[in-house]
């Protein structure tokens, strides 16, 4: 198995990150803050007026180092990558099967089974673990819904009823959101998603955790030679990696979305983290955007059994390991695409 | 893996001080530096093997020594710091 790479951060505004020899160095304000050996990062993500060398980035690029740039509050902006390679064949493939109605389905079928029964996890967690504490029956309801959905989707016909059931799908899992979360309520409300700016708190935090869940699916993909930006679910659309989205779906709510409900009910992010603009738009402090930041790369090093290919692995492996898959699949190596189930 | 590195380069001898300076580029690009001569190198063997012929080529057998020191994969539990110049745990989140 693939060794879990880590992933640098850099948020310090007026960083310049440059190559030197083999490794990466970061600068603040012309000093020295840190020297990395380049294998031992998979990726980097820089948010705001950060600047790389393009000779780093070349570098990056010829050892499928992700750069993603992001802006201060999260927003994605541009990444680099080098020349195309990898597999030519592959690609092809994949554009066939993207153009290909047949194929497309049921590729996009199992992912969002693969959604909908992860967000039933999360829901049945909180009423195995609170079920004191919350309102059981709603999370009951909203579960069976979810489960019919489930059931009913595998008769979709074409991909407009797939993106039928996901929306009905989050529709219902949202509605109930509120339900998990269970400490200072008073300063997380959550009454639906909203994004583009996000407007309140939770709205914020979850922003924030599907941009850098994406950046690393998107360099998972790269990294097994598939274009991330052709998907099966979403839709091509210049500039964005559609094919990132489609395999985020499988994870949202088990990764980010719990991650987001144990920063606020452990109390590990506050209100004061969070400023509302007069546009009504809610941005999150460097020091909040850093907790979660730092509460994201500790999850990704807890180890889950993977039931397909039957091994213990690391959360953040699943990323690469849920791209290989699609990668056979697209091949011809496996029938379907297997998603990943969280139990 | 982890290997601990420390080396003594004769700067008084001939290219002494280049030899120095190719050592310690040669440390960084596989490993943080925790002290002035010491490194420490989190590797997989195959890259232990380029590092190791690397760096025996570029001494002078005579007049510098090497030391590996092989910690193995649970290095953290061996290893203590005390004092300035803590060094980075490159598993842990890193955010700068």
């Amino acid at each position: 198995m693939r060794k879990l790479l880590n992933t640098l951060y850099v948020s310090s505004q007026g960083a310049y990150l440059r190559k030197e020899g083999e490794t990466v160095v970061v600068e603040v304000g012309g000093e020295k803050k840190l020297q990395l050996p380049i294998h031992t990062i998979s990726s980097i993500v820089c948010f705001g007026n950060v600047m790389c060398s393009p000779f780093l980035m070349g570098f990056c690029a010829e050892r499928s180092v992700a750069i993603s740039f992001l802006s201060e509050r999260g927003a994605f902006l541009a990444s680099a990558r080098g020349a195309v390679s990898g597999n030519v064949l592959l690609r092809r493939e994949h554009y066939r099967k993207a153009d290909d109605a047949d194929s497309s389905l049921s590729i996009a079928i199992n992912i969002v089974k693969a959604k909908l029964s992860n967000s039933l996890a999360v829901i049945h967690r909180a009423i195995r673990d609170h079920g004191a504490k919350i309102n059981v029956n709603l999370l009951k309801d909203a579960a069976n819904k979810i489960k019919r959905l489930i059931k009913t989707l595998s008769d979709a016909k074409d991909l407009d009823e797939v993106r039928g059931y996901e929306g009905e799908g989050s529709y219902e899992y949202f509605a109930v959101f509120d339900q998990l979360i269970l400490e200072q309520k008073e300063d997380f409300v959550f009454n639906g998603r909203n994004r583009r700016p996000p407007l309140d708190n939770v709205n914020a935090t979850l922003s924030f955790a599907y941009v850098i869940l994406s950046h690393d699916l998107r360099s998972a993909l790269e990294s097994v030679g598939l274009d991330p930006q052709v998907g099966f679910l979403h839709r091509d659309r210049s500039g964005r990696h559609s094919l990132a989205l489609d395999m985020m779906e499988e994870f949202r709510s088990v990764i980010a979305d719990r991650l987001v409900l144990s920063l606020i009910n452990r109390r590990q992010i506050a209100k004061k983290e969070f400023a509302k603009s007069a546009s009504g738009a809610v941005t999150i402090s460097d020091s909040g955007r850093k907790t979660i930041l730092t509460e994201y790369q500790n999850r990704k090093q807890e180890e889950i059994f993977h039931p397909y290919i039957d091994e213990k692995v690391k959360i953040g492996q699943l990323f690469f390991i849920q791209a290989n898959l699609l990668a056979r699949h697209i091949r011809g190596d496996i029938d379907g695409y297997p998603p990943f189930f969280w139990r | 893996m982890t290997v601990l590195i420390t080396y003594d380069v004769a700067i008084s001898t001939e290219g002494g001080a280049k030899r120095l300076r190719r050592i310690s580029k040669a440390c960084a690009n596989y490993g943080q530096r925790v002290q002035f001569s010491v490194f420490e190198c989190a590797l997989e063997p195959a890259q232990w093997v380029k590092l190791k012929s690397a760096l025996e080529k570029i001494i002078d057998h005579k007049s510098d020594s090497l030391r590996y020191y092989y910690l193995g994969a649970n290095c953290k539990n061996r290893i203590e710091h005390i004092g300035a110049k803590p060094s980075i745990d490159i598993d842990a989140p890193l955010i700068i």
